[in-house]
Order: C-alpha cells, then structure tokens, then sequence
C-alpha cells in the first residue's frame, strides 16, 4: 500500500491520446519526430522534446504559449542522460500551461539557448549555468549569477554535498 | 554575484561616461542588490544589476529535509509574504499527492494570504514613498502592518516567519479571538487606505516622481517574463487568482485592477487598488467562512493526528511517530504550482522520486524575473528615477537570492 491517501489517476503516456492539447497539436504539426515523450500527469502536460529543436519548438509554441513563467533544472545522477531542463510556458488566452523539457548528457551538458525566444530567460539560464553546470549555446553572458566568480563547482548537482565542501 | 575586485571606479571611461556603484549597502535597494550603473552626467547609459549577496542555497537544502520540514524555510525565502510563499509550497505538495483540503482551511488560506498581501504592499508603499522623500507614509503604513503581525502572532505564535500551513491543511485551529481580532481590523483598514491617499495620489511632488517615469509597454513585460503589479500597470490583465485559482479563489468575488500608463505612478494606484480589493476578501472569507475540520482527516500517513486522538487511539500514536522520524512517501512525479504573490507569478516546482524528501524542489521568485526589466526602466532617465523605478517593482532579495 502507498503510503498516501491520496488517489492518483496513472499518467496518461500516449501521444496520440494527447493530440488534442493545444501545445500538442502544434508540435505534431510542426515535427513529429521532435518530441520524444510525452506525458499527462497530475493534470499537468509534460513533453519530452530532441535537444536539438527546443529553440524552435519554443518558437512554434510562442503564439499561443505566450508567455515564458520558469526554465530550471534536475540533475538525475546516476543515471544517463542526466541532465533535465525544464521550461514551464503559460498562456494567456488559453489559461493554460505546458512543461517542455529536454534531457543531456552528464558530460559536458548543452543545450541551445531561448533568449532569442524570450528574453525572459536569460537570468534563468545564468542560474541554471552557475548552480547546475549546463551551458547554454548562444547566451550573450554566460556567468556566474547567484554564487561567487571564483566559486568552484555547481552546487544543485547530486555529487555536491549539502553542506559544501569543507 | 561578482566579486569586490571589479568594483567600479571614479575614473571616466573613454566615451566620457562614469561607472558608479550604487549598492549593495543601500536604502534604496530594499534589501542588498547591487547595481553597476554607468552614467553620462545624470542619465543612466547602461545598468548591470549583480545579485547573489543573499544566497543561502535554499532550494539545495529541500533536498535534504522531509516534505514538511520544507514549510519552515519557505517563509524565509519572501519575508515579506510568508503566508504566500507557505500556501504555494504545500499546494505543490498536496497536487503531488493528491490530497482535498476541507473548505474551512482553504478559506482561512485565503483570508490569511490577503492579509498577508496587505502587509507586503504596506512595506512596499511605505519604504518607497520613504525613498522618495515622504517620511510620514512609511510610519502610517506600518503601523497598520503591526496589527496584521499581531494577528499572524494570534494564529501562528510567530509575526514573520509563521509556517502556519501543513501539507494537509492548517496546523491548528485559530484561536477564539482570531476572527474577531480580524473583523475589527477589516472595520477599520478601508479608512486608513484613505489616509495614505490622502497623502499622496494628489500630492505633487509625488506626481512629478513618479508619473511617466520607469515605462513599460505590455510586451516588453511579456518578453521580459514580468508579472503581478508591473504586468497589470502595464495593460495585461492577468491574475492568477482570478484566471487559474487555487485555494478556492474562484468562491471570491473581486475586481483586477489594471491600467494602461504602465509607469510608476500606475503601478501605485494599482497596489493601493489592491489594498481595497485584499480587505474585501478578507470580509467574504469572514462572513462566508464554512465550518469544519481545518485539515485532511482521509490521510493518516501525511497529516499528524490531534492532540487528544494520541492520548486515546494506538493508531494515531503510531502515525505521527512514524510521520515525526520518517516522513512520508510522495509518489514519484513532478508538479508545477504558482500562486499570485503580492509581487507577482511565486512558482513552485516540486519532483519527488517516491521518497520522503523532495527530490528537487525550484522556486520561480517573481523578483528575480522582474528584476531584468529595471534595465529596460532605467536607461535614458536620471539617476534618481533609477530609486523610484527600483521601488516601483517592489523588490525582495530573499526572494531573489533563495
């Protein structure tokens, strides 16, 4: 038995019972072959894209998901690939919100960057750089934000412990 | 954050202009933001905001505490609406696992989020009316936040730092003045909004700082990730609570106050818009408020039992020695949940791997997004509306720096 009382629906996984969201319609329109998963859980849209179209699976996404509210990161040590980027879109005349992410390699992890898109994003992805590690390819500024210039290390990752190094 | 050896000099750069730093020891700055503005004589050329001075890696040490014993450093991330930023997490939390939160608790959330609202705008006006030269609204303003701190100390045992929510629901019943205390505050706070009206919408001083000065357009917000105050001032209509509500918003009636200026002096009217719109659904959540129990009942495992079941049922002493030293489970998932906090879009991220601790938790700090349309307020304009312009997105670095 879990050790909840809550009642929790299993994730719907099927993209073709999916194809009805309006986030959904758009990229299978687009390219099918740039969403490698997807998944409804929790009431919430997750859709797994290629690394290598999230620029322009924003950019097919941005008339309708409007607006950029977060992008953050999970690192998912050990296994491979590591890395998760996640981006949560917001529209407003939908009222309604999609999850894109995209998963890399723990090796030198990259990713194209959004500010193109939304420049909302550029503080987001400094964050995401200096406690995560990821780069993103093509931020005009890709520093340190939040930790010291001199700080050694990405402090969000699993194989950094709690209380620093010491 | 950069480190103390590139601090700006006096010395003038080769196109004639002056790097200055302002922060990040200043008044002004609510809090320690540091700014490298340059300056060609009084206008702002360019401005570089370095944050990071109040870093405390919150969001690394969820990672190693129970679900519950997140609560606590939630207040500590926005110390100016804990309430808010409580509420946002165990929503996050109780979507993850599921849970239905009985009326009376959602609505006592509701009552105690607008009081909360109100005492953030009340240190947002009288700190920025006081950076602008007006002393006496900051000592008008917190005199009234005194008296929601007292109510937050009457339900909670604590002013600031309250943690009054629980996954579940809340942690105890209030008190039996609680709600009298908040009916007579709510008689009284429509005349003291008067009062700091009085002071300033006409007053032409204030006019002549903040009119037309910090302009944003609405897509200049929307591709700058704006939102809250700034986001309505500038003509997008959007508010959470009305348009995704949570926590039972949707059995509030209340206007969202916008407007189309877009400058300082609109978002001022907008928060003290806001103020009467707060103290309204206080009112409701006070006549409306339904009877019942103030937490889950259904979930034995998640929520601790009361005092009195432990003294006579072995069940309940099992579970909360058992939620006490190991937690709970949450099923393995990820949820995102955002709530409308006086300063904008406050979002919690939350993935649990099927453990009794998160396993990432993120929070999407609506000042930390605001903060990268200051540029875009500042440059052209004079130095001193870069204070006012700073003041006008009510900033909070806690929330910043997490």
């Amino acid at each position: 038995m879990s050790n909840t009382a809550g009642r929790i629906e299993p994730a719907i996984t099927d993209i073709e019972q999916l194809k009805d969201h309006p986030a959904m319609a758009r990229l299978l329109s687009w390219k099918r072959d740039a969403i490698t998963e997807a998944k409804f859980d929790r009431d919430e849209l997750t859709i797994t894209i290629d690394r290598a179209f999230i620029r322009d699976a924003c950019n097919i996404l941005k008339p309708e998901f409007n607006f950029l509210s977060d992008v953050t990161s999970v690192d998912w040590l050990p296994s491979e690939p590591r890395f998760q980027v996640t981006y949560h879109l917001l529209s407003h005349k939908l009222k309604e919100r999609v999850r894109l992410r995209v998963m890399l390699p723990g090796g030198q992890p990259t990713v194209e960057s959004i500010i193109s898109v939304w420049p909302a994003a550029n503080f987001f992805e400094r964050e995401i750089h200096d406690l995560m590690g990821i780069r993103f390819i093509g931020h005009p500024n890709m520093t340190r934000i939040l930790m010291p210039d001199d700080w050694e290390g990405h402090p969000l990752r699993k194989d950094y412990p709690v209380e620093g190094y010491r | 954050m950069a480190t103390l050896s590139n601090m700006a000099s006096a010395e003038m750069t080769e196109a004639g202009t002056m790097v200055l730093n302002m922060g990040p020891q200043h008044p002004s700055t609510h809090g320690v933001l540091r700014l490298l503005l340059e300056i060609d004589g009084e206008r702002v050329v360019r401005m570089v905001p370095d944050i990071g001075y109040l870093h405390t890696g919150i969001e690394k040490t969820c990672e190693a505490k129970f679900y519950q014993q997140v609560v606590p450093m939630t207040d500590r991330i926005d110390y100016l609406c804990p309430m808010t930023n409580n509420l946002c997490y165990v929503l996050a939390i109780e979507k993850l696992l599921q849970l239905e939160i009985p009326e009376r608790a959602q609505w006592i959330r509701v009552m105690l989020n607008e009081l909360t609202r109100i005492a953030s705008h009340l240190v947002w006006l009288g700190t920025h009316a006081l950076d602008m030269g007006a002393m006496s609204v900051f000592l008008y303003c917190f005199r009234e936040r005194e008296d929601i701190l007292r109510i937050f100390e009457n339900v909670s045992g604590q002013r600031m730092m309250t943690s009054y929510f629980r996954i579940g629901g809340l942690a105890l019943e209030p008190p039996l003045d609680f709600f009298d205390k908040v009916r007579k505050f709510a008689a009284i706070f429509p005349e003291r909004i008067d009062e700091y009206e009085n002071l300033l919408t006409s007053n032409r001083i204030w006019v002549e700082r903040t009119k037309g000065v910090a302009k944003l357009t609405a897509e200049d917000c929307i591709s700058l990730g704006v939102t809250g105050p700034p986001l309505r001032a500038s003509g997008v209509d959007w508010d959470l609570r009305r348009d995704m509500p949570y926590s039972g918003y949707e059995k509030f009636k209340f206007k969202v106050p916008t407007s189309t200026e877009g400058d300082v002096y609109a978002r001022y009217m907008l928060r003290v818009a806001e103020l009467r719109e707060s103290i309204g659904m206080v009112k409701q959540a006070l006549e409306g408020l339904p009877s019942g129990p103030i937490k889950t009942e259904d979930a034995p495992k998640v929520v601790l039992p009361d005092r009195e079941k432990m003294k006579t049922q072995m069940e309940a002493l099992i579970y909360h020695f058992k939620i006490v030293t190991e937690g709970f489970a949450v099923p393995a998932g990820e949820v995102y949940q955002a709530v409308e906090s006086p300063r904008g879009e406050m979002g919690y991220y939350a993935v649990s791997d099927g453990t009794a601790k998160p396993y990432r938790v993120h929070m999407r700090s609506p000042s930390y997004a605001n903060l990268q349309a200051l540029e875009k307020m500042c440059v052209g304009r004079l130095l001193a509306d870069v204070v006012a312009a700073i003041g006008s997105i009510d900033i909070v670095l806690g929330e910043i720096d997490r």
